[in-house]
């Protein structure tokens, strides 16, 4: 046989199949994967904006901004990882198709963590559109933000794989929204400053990937260096490797036990 | 050298041994089949065939290649037909097989050159850009058929592949895997349908609780474990059949009854059919003894769920 299967790239065909599906309804899903984080960027930048002093010396809608593609990346990635993953798993039964053929559940899962990445990417890129149109970026280094994109993509892929993993049911990830997204949305400096926060919260929350992802693109869609740009590649990059080994052993127990 | 080859097989869930020192060998080019009532281990099996989890203990060839160890090389040979339909419902047929053929490592055009020949195969010429959930069951169930020779495999693995079709649909399957047999290819199908065993299987194993409890041809089965003649006796009218199966129990090898029915398993069936000739209030059928009468024999009347 050729050896092609059992290659590094034995995940290129599983993101090829997902990403053959989103082809057929590309533009919907970009559209609604937009809207709603547009809207609340734009009501909340400009609406509460307009009440709110300047923020480190920009207004508010560009501090927002820099939030929103941080957050939307990860609500992309996560939405991905755990619905969509899961109908593939468990509903649709995508995965046993795939596990009869040359290919491994290793093969499975990181094209599952790589299209949730891209879809993700996808989604932090529209964001990114918008607000350049807008005229809140300033100069080349803006670029740097989608590869910042793809680092806090792939770590949120990747732990919404975990809990995927144990999953019984798609009732189950609404915990993880309400214990995990939703707070690290409010504690990782989207909507306002850290600083904001008792120093203890500010502390545990610095670390999480979201806050990660934001400190490295909102310096850089100010037109600046971020302050410790090595630190943050490395949590996520740690982050998105650490969730992945877990989220693959927790897979095999699951499936082929 | 076999096409698979699986010795001392065991696998353990928790206190439960699903397969419990299972041993068999599959020659290329023949059906085998693989029979026993529900949870009697058989998807077991067939999912550690597949390499698809680990066994306890025993060792499996197949394509030539240990399982586990190189099961993915070995699956490069090999097609599945799983038990429950699994094709992508957002994909056209064309678009299935196009798919599929990726995950075995084929180039786009070389599925594409063949996707007119599986379709044709599957009867589904016509089907190439419709939706799956357009299809009937019968039609999903070939077009699965087709999926699974996407890369030319040696090997068939299907798993009771005419579960839930209607009997046209199911005569065409048989008459596929027929083709297939034809064609060289070694088929490996577990099934519940003793007719549908019988008409495909050169050979065929019985499980139960993980166990074999026979070997051999559906013909060596049925005149090694089983009368030739059966006649299955009917109570129309309440009451009678107890009285008959009391007075004509020596005229059978074996006589089983089940509810309103007696099996009578004899050699010789014309003392009984003279009986019954002028027996009222019942009625009978005289048949050849089948595969079923040896699945029964072997398995026992009681349900399994």
């Amino acid at each position: 046989m050729s050896a092609s299967s059992l290659a590094v790239t034995g995940w290129f065909p599983v993101w090829q199949r997902n990403f053959l599906v989103w082809r057929k309804l590309a533009l919907p899903s970009i559209l609604g994967n937009l809207a709603d984080p547009l809207i609340y960027m734009l009501g909340l930048g400009y609406g509460l904006g307009a009440m709110l002093p300047e923020i480190g010396g920009q207004p508010y809608i560009a501090f927002l901004a820099a939030g929103t593609i941080g957050a939307s990346t990860m609500n992309a990635a996560t939405f991905e990882a755990l619905y969509s993953s899961f109908s593939r798993m468990h509903v649709q039964k995508t995965w046993d198709a795939i596990l009869n053929t040359p290919l491994g559940l290793t093969d499975v899962v990181a094209g599952e963590l790589f299209w949730a990445a891209t879809k993700s990417f996808f989604s932090g890129c529209a964001i990114l559109v918008v607000v350049t149109v807008m005229g809140l970026t300033h100069g080349p280094l803006a670029l740097l933000i989608l590869p910042a994109i793809v680092l806090t993509g792939l770590a949120f892929a990747a732990l919404g794989l975990i809990w995927n993993a144990l999953a019984p049911s798609y009732d189950f990830f609404m915990y993880y929204f309400t214990l995990f997204i939703t707070p690290m949305t409010l504690i990782s400096g989207v909507f306002f400053p850290t600083d904001q926060l008792p120093p203890w919260l500010a502390a545990v929350g610095g670390w999480l990937p979201l806050a990660q992802g934001v400190a490295l693109i909102r310096p850089l869609l100010a037109g600046d260096w971020p302050a410790d740009p090595a630190l943050h590649v490395g949590v996520l990059l740690a982050t998105s490797a650490l969730a992945f080994a877990i989220a693959m052993r927790l897979t095999r127990r699951r499936l082929l036990k | 050298m076999a096409a698979l080859n699986v010795s001392g097989l065991r696998k353990r869930y928790g206190d439960n041994e699903v397969v419990a020192g299972l041993s068999f060998a599959v020659e290329p080019g023949t059906c085998f089949g693989l029979l026993g009532p529900n949870g009697a281990g058989k998807t077991t099996t067939l999912r550690l065939c597949l390499g698809l989890t680990a066994p306890d203990g025993g060792t499996i060839t197949l394509a030539g290649r240990p399982i586990p160890a190189e099961a993915q090389q070995a699956r490069a040979k090999v097609g599945v037909v799983p038990q429950f339909d699994n094709l992508d419902p957002d994909f056209t047929c064309a678009e299935n097989l196009r798919v599929f053929g990726r995950y075995f490592g084929l180039k786009d055009a070389e599925v594409r050159a063949r996707i007119p020949t599986l379709l044709d195969f599957a009867s589904l010429a016509n089907k190439a850009d419709a939706k799956i959930a357009t299809l009937s069951g019968g039609m999903k169930r070939r077009l699965t058929l087709a999926r699974a020779l996407v890369a030319d495999p040696d090997i068939v693995f299907l798993d009771e592949p005419t579960t839930g079709l209607d009997p046209q649909a199911r005569h065409l399957i048989w008459e596929r895997l027929k083709q297939l047999k034809s064609a060289g290819k070694t088929l490996i199908l577990t099934t519940h349908f003793m007719d549908e065993a019988e008409r495909l299987c050169d050979r065929l194993i019985v499980i139960d609780h993980g166990r074999k409890i026979a070997e051999g041809s559906p013909r060596e089965l049925i005149a090694t474990h089983i009368e030739p003649q059966v006649i299955e006796v009917f109570d129309e009218a309440a009451g009678k059949l107890p009285a008959f199966v009391d007075a004509h129990r020596q005229h059978a090898e074996r006589v089983e009854a089940s509810g309103e029915t007696a099996f009578f398993y004899c050699r010789d069936a014309q003392p009984l059919l003279a009986a019954l000739a002028t027996a009222d209030g019942l009625r009978y059928l005289h048949r050849a003894a089948n595969l079923e009468d040896v699945f029964i024999k072997l398995t026992g009347r009681e349900l399994r769920d």
